[in-house]
């Protein structure tokens, strides 16, 4: 495996999705490699730093359009 | 149980300790979504609305209306549309409750109709941007030239608005096609199978792109935290 092979995998790599062969190429490189290592790395930190991440406000009038929608809408079905 | 994984992919100890700092709390699992008490919760409520009960579906409501509007922010980039799509997803899982089979969870069925009310509104607003083919990119285009360490863990030098800034920036920056990949794979945590569906591609189409939009995302954040003072 060389570093282009690792690119390529390295986001089924880090989701664990490959097949256990391929996953002893990847780290039998990788021990070699500081390159793909961090790449690895750092890959895996940018998964983590956005994963359920709370980029966006929830504004209070938005809420209260939302709930106003909904009453009208149960309302409505209720009649 | 991550760091564990990573202890087992041979990462090296100084930059494990520092990532395992980071992520024992909080691990990027597609499927960890809300508690196990959260979920069982969850069906009662479903089971409750279902029989007519509104208090039940407002309870739903409440519990995910900020997560839905996270989503259809995140997807279309646009206010106006993404409070539209978040009242047409509510509206829409009211409405059709009844049709709702619970053979996945109520969250992942509600994130479903949510992205296509989403993408509905960002395919109007910008045709020629979210295609359902597989991106045309030329085989070696996202292979990073350059890597250079981060240093000790970014979360730890930012403060937390800032590093929101950034994160916001960087994922602003990506293409939409990859861009909603990921915020449903990696934000929200579908799985492979349910981004699939929720976009209409392929399960292929789906890695290629949220490996892609990783790597992007990856060399857009090295302006911000490579520490050779560079960016």
């Amino acid at each position: 495996m060389n570093c282009n092979g690792v690119t390529r995998r390295v986001s089924s790599y880090i989701d664990g999705e490959l097949a256990a062969t391929v996953v002893e190429e990847i780290e039998l490189h990788l021990k070699e490699c500081r390159h793909c290592t961090i790449l690895v790395q750092q890959t895996r930190l940018t998964v983590h730093l956005y994963y359920d991440s709370d980029l966006v406000d929830f504004p209070v009038e938005v809420q209260a359009r939302l709930h106003e929608t909904l009453r009208r809408k149960t309302r409505r079905d209720r009649k | 149980m991550y760091c564990a994984t990573l202890a087992i992919r041979g990462i090296e100890p100084g930059l494990l300790a520092n990532l395992a700092k980071t992520l024992t709390l909080s691990t990027p699992n597609p499927h960890r979504l809300p508690s196990k008490v959260a979920r069982e919760d969850e069906h009662l409520l479903v089971t409750a609305a279902k029989s007519g009960d509104i208090s039940a579906f407002e309870e739903l409501v409440n519990r995910y209306e900020r997560k839905i509007f996270r989503l259809t922010m995140n997807i279309t980039r646009n206010r106006e549309d993404a409070e539209d799509a978040l009242q047409d997803a509510f509206m829409k899982a009211y409405s059709h409750l009844d049709k709702f089979q619970e053979d996945s969870r109520f969250y992942t069925w509600l994130v479903r109709i949510a992205a296509n009310e989403a993408l509905m509104r960002l395919r109007k607003r910008r045709p020629n941007q979210v295609s359902l083919d597989e991106p045309m990119e030329g085989e070696d285009d996202f292979l990073p030239l350059q890597i250079e360490d981060w240093g000790p863990s970014p979360e730890q030098r930012y403060a937390q608005t800032e590093m929101r800034d950034i994160l916001r920036g960087v994922i602003d920056e990506l293409p939409p096609d990859f861009r909603v990949v990921f915020v449903l794979r990696d934000v929200e945590g579908l799985s492979t199978e349910e981004t699939a569906e929720a976009v209409g591609i392929s399960e292929a189409a789906v890695k290629s792109r949220l490996l892609r939009a990783r790597l992007k995302l990856r060399q857009k954040l090295d302006r911000h935290f490579r520490q050779d003072g560079t960016h």
